[in-house]
């Protein structure tokens, strides 16, 4: 169907829309890449970024309007019609087999796969060299890196002849360094006239890959941008749909004591891999501890072995100078310690999907009063007070949460473990896919907790908010503590490092 | 081919697809429900025709069979009582998430754990033996619950599996006994089990069985303990995830072993008042297959109390409409239900078209 070359656009959606049930994800939306260019897709969350894209790869189908590639209008029924057109989509949770090799993964639903080995590897080896990708093609899945199986992934969507490649949040995973060498891979994709469409909540990252912008709001297209007449505010601006301030407040607190400190600390995680080994740190109250790291580096397991939900292995972990190790979940509670984790589905553990908020409200304290039966009435108060104090949106609060946004989820969540009043509050992941506005919220209740001398730590992800918000970061990789250091001090590149490692002192050799 | 003749033939390709419906109102869902019951009798009816019969007689008498008289009224309810006893049995289960597929044998067990005084101490005064039979007959189901629950927490163990391969093993225990140990002595023939005496019997209460009472009252008390104590709650949060549950400091372990014992035991129940206040003893077809009608009637009803004490009457009077519909037109089991299955599938089937609806759209364009 290949025509002569003329500057037409390698994909233009006109109009799509898309309803589920009564909520409309995608309003008449449209947009266009052009041949060798970077597009940015940029909204908040749940303004129909990775609907709109799912429709490109053929995972749902549009309810109106027309997307044409490379100027002939199709229908693209399947990730199969999405592939014969030429487009590839790298999803943000990986889709690979762990106990396949990479080459056995790449060729994974190809009729390649039956030729001989050394065949593929030439092929693989080809593309490879054509972007400047790197990767061990004999090396299995579970041995991998995060950043080596996006590698794996976009290689499976060149060997099936992609043109057209599109990231949804690639760079959530990775260390800075990563990215960049992911950016510097796209570039060489572009130069070679493939069009790429790339979704991400990072700024920066859209100012610096990108060469239009497209703004995506509540479902419609807000408008298209080149990206260099565009800086941080003005597309937070577009975004958000008005002006916003993006300084993270960092209040001091003078009054510390210590109360938490864990001791040489090894946790195996649920598989029996080591999840945390000889951990050692300390936390005062009035502080914010941020832990920094690739994701798996043993952050779970730090934080449900201090809930008391994995068994500890060896160390202790002092709270208010008394052992808790062996204590049942309920104790630790009990005892003031309380543990948020958003996981990367978002209501996998600390929420109820199905009940509304004034039984998720209960979680923790259901059991409080006396007698067989539950009393909802205080839970009740409290759900209304929280939807008062924290902006939550929902119809009722006895509104499934799953049918809430995740801003409002979260809310939830942080909501009922800071009303339990508690002395440490550890919070994981609380703006995961949050967008602006919301996180901000959730960043000011976190100091608001810190001012009340309640210790906080803080896992995250996005270092830039790490380095603004906490007093320290303990940086983990591999399990291990790799550096604990003073936020106001440090550099995202030297946070980097240590994510992957390395020690400081050795950055500076290298730079 | 020429590829323009393809790509025409492409063009006209019709898909289907299934499209998420938005929340229909109530009395659009009504009419769905009544459209796929006419459906389903409008079907029943031509196999009633294949079969050379007049399919509005066999209607007639399927809902007069099992309506028209006290008589036909009493026999209706008796079929109910332990379906939905059953039901309520399996939905705590099934709340949890945990699939109890051995109603079958928990009512067996509870009915052969009752029989035991039915048929060994029917010397009794009534007064001590209905009691006794009523705890034993909850004691034998919420232990064959208990079991599957117990390997479940302890190792993990596929509860389906072990709940289904408990009902074979309950069953041919039943056999054993029936053939040796149990067998009565005064049947020289073949072996049975021996009639319970009169101390043995449930009370009639209005002409029935004292059984009603008992399911009304677990009706009742179900419903209020899913819904409004601790426990109920607990089972909620664990059928939701067993990570919150542990997470929230619950003992996940405990919560399914006491679930699972309560739910074995209503199922018990229903085995004890079916030996005790319908056959008067012990028999191997004493669940006639409740245990499983149960999980159909529990899921039709979305797992609610009050939809399940609804449910539980229809199947009722469909089976006992059925078995006069035998009788009367002279027709096998076998027809009887396959025009139960007809109408079971068009009434399920509506379900599925409740919450989505069919597109057909053209390939090429949507406009």
């Amino acid at each position: 169907m290949e025509t002569a070359k003329t500057p037409v656009n390698a994909i233009e959606c006109k109009g799509i829309t898309k309803r589920f049930g009564t909520v409309v994800a995608n309003d008449h939306i449209d947009l266009s890449v052009k041949q060798g260019e970077i597009l940015a897709l940029l909204g908040e969350n749940g303004s129909g970024k990775t609907t709109l894209m799912n429709m490109l790869s053929g995972i749902y189908h549009p309810d109106e309007g027309a997307i044409f590639i490379n100027g002939e209008e199709v229908r693209i029924e399947s990730p199969n019609d999405a592939q014969s057109l030429g487009i590839g989509m790298i999803h943000q949770h990986f889709k690979l087999v762990e106990v396949f090799t990479a080459a056995q993964n790449i060729v994974l639903g190809t009729k390649e796969k039956l030729e001989k080995p050394k065949v593929m590897q030439q092929k693989i080896a080809t593309i490879c060299n054509k972007f400047g990708l790197e990767v061990d093609s004999n090396k299995k899945i579970y041995d991998m890196s995060v950043s080596e199986k996006q590698t794996v992934e976009i290689l499976k969507v060149l060997y099936r002849g992609a043109k057209i490649l599109i990231l949804d949040e690639p760079t959530a995973v990775l260390t800075p360094q990563e990215t960049e060498k992911l950016f510097s891979i796209l570039r060489k994709m572009k130069e070679q006239g493939n069009s790429i469409i790339i979704i991400t909540h990072k700024l920066n990252e859209v100012l610096d890959i990108s060469d239009r912008v497209t703004i995506l709001r509540k479902g419609k297209s807000i408008e298209t941008v080149n990206t260099k007449d565009c800086d941080v505010s003005s597309l937070t601006e577009l975004m958000v749909g008005r002006a916003v301030s993006l300084e993270i407040d960092r209040p001091e607190n003078k009054e510390k004591q210590a109360i938490l400190k864990c001791v040489d600390l090894t946790i195996d995680s649920l598989d029996g891999t080591k999840g945390i080994e000889d951990v050692n740190f300390e936390i005062r109250t009035g502080e914010i501890l941020g832990i920094a790291g690739v994701a798996g580096s043993g952050q779970k397991e730090l934080c449900e072995g201090i809930a008391g939900l994995l068994p500890v292995k060896k160390g202790a972990i002092l709270y208010k100078k008394e052992n808790i190790v062996g204590k049942k979940p309920l104790e630790i509670i009990n005892l003031g310690i309380s543990m948020s984790f958003v996981p990367e589905d978002r209501l996998g553990m600390g929420l109820v999907a199905s009940m509304g908020m004034t039984d998720n409200v209960l979680l923790k304290s259901y059991n409080k009063g006396r007698g067989p039966f539950i009393n909802r009435k205080p839970a009740k108060k409290l759900a209304q007070e929280l939807v008062k104090k924290l902006d939550i949106v929902t119809p009722s609060i006895e509104t499934p949460v799953r049918l809430m946004s995740g801003g409002n989820v979260q809310k939830v969540l942080l909501g009922r473990e800071i009303e339990s009043s508690p002395n440490v509050l550890i919070t994981a992941y609380p703006v995961r896919g949050l967008d602006i506005n919301s996180s901000y919220t959730i960043y000011n209740l976190l100091n608001e907790q810190k001012m009340k001398n309640v210790a906080v730590i803080y896992v995250g992800e996005d270092l830039d908010v790490l380095l603004e918000l906490c007093d320290n970061i303990m940086v983990m990789c591999h399990g291990k503590v790799t550096g604990i250091v003073n936020a106001k001090k440090t550099t995202k590149e030297q946070l980097g490092m240590l994510m992957t490692g390395q020690e400081i002192k050795e950055v500076a050799k290298d730079e | 081919m020429s590829s323009t003749e393809t790509n025409a033939k492409k063009q006209n390709r019709f898909t289907l697809r299934t499209v998420k419906r938005a929340q229909l109102p109530k009395n659009k869902v009504a009419m769905l429900r009544l459209a796929a019951l006419l459906m389903a009798l409008l079907a029943g009816a031509v196999f009633i025709m294949i079969i050379g019969s007049n399919p509005f007689a066999v209607y007639k008498t399927m809902v007069e069979g099992a309506l028209r008289s006290k008589l036909a009224i009493y026999g209706t309810i008796k079929i109910m009582i332990p379906l939905l006893i059953t039901s309520l049995g399996i939905t705590l289960a099934f709340k949890m998430k945990f699939w109890n597929v051995g109603g079958e044998g928990q009512i067996i067990m509870g009915a052969l754990f009752a029989s035991y005084f039915g048929i060994f101490h029917g010397d009794w005064p009534h007064a001590v033996l209905i009691p006794v039979m009523f705890l034993a007959g909850m004691l034998g189901g919420g232990l064959t619950g208990l079991l599957p629950a117990y390997f479940k927490a302890k190792y993990n163990t596929n509860e389906t599996l072990f709940t289904l391969m408990l009902n074979y093993i309950a069953l041919n225990l039943v056999i054993f006994l029936r053939e040796g140990p149990w067998a009565d002595p005064t049947s020289p023939g073949y072996k049975k089990f021996a009639l319970f005496t009169e101390n043995g019997r449930l009370d009639k209460v209005f002409g029935v069985h004292a059984g009603w009472i008992i399911a009304l009252v677990l009706l009742i008390l179900t419903f209020i303990y899913l819904k409004y104590t601790k426990h109920g709650y607990e089972i909620d949060v664990v059928g939701e995830s067993t990570a919150t549950a542990g997470y929230a400091g619950m003992n996940v372990k405990k919560i399914i072993l006491r679930t699972m014992f309560i739910s074995g035991a209503i199922c018990g129940i229903a085995g004890m008042i079916e030996v005790s206040g319908n056959a008067g003893t012990m028999s191997e077809g004493v669940t006639r297959g409740v245990g499983f009608t149960a999980i159909i009637v529990a899921w039709l009803a979305g797992l609610k109390p009050w939809s399940i004490f609804i449910i539980s009457a229809l199947f009722s009077i469909m089976e006992k409409g059925s078995s006069v519909v035998e009788s009367t037109f002279g027709l096998s089991a076998a027809c009887a239900d396959v025009l139960q299955g007809i109408i079971l599938f068009f009434v399920i089937g509506c379900e599925f078209f409740i919450r989505f609806k069919v597109t057909i759209s053209k390939k090429g364009g949507t406009n």
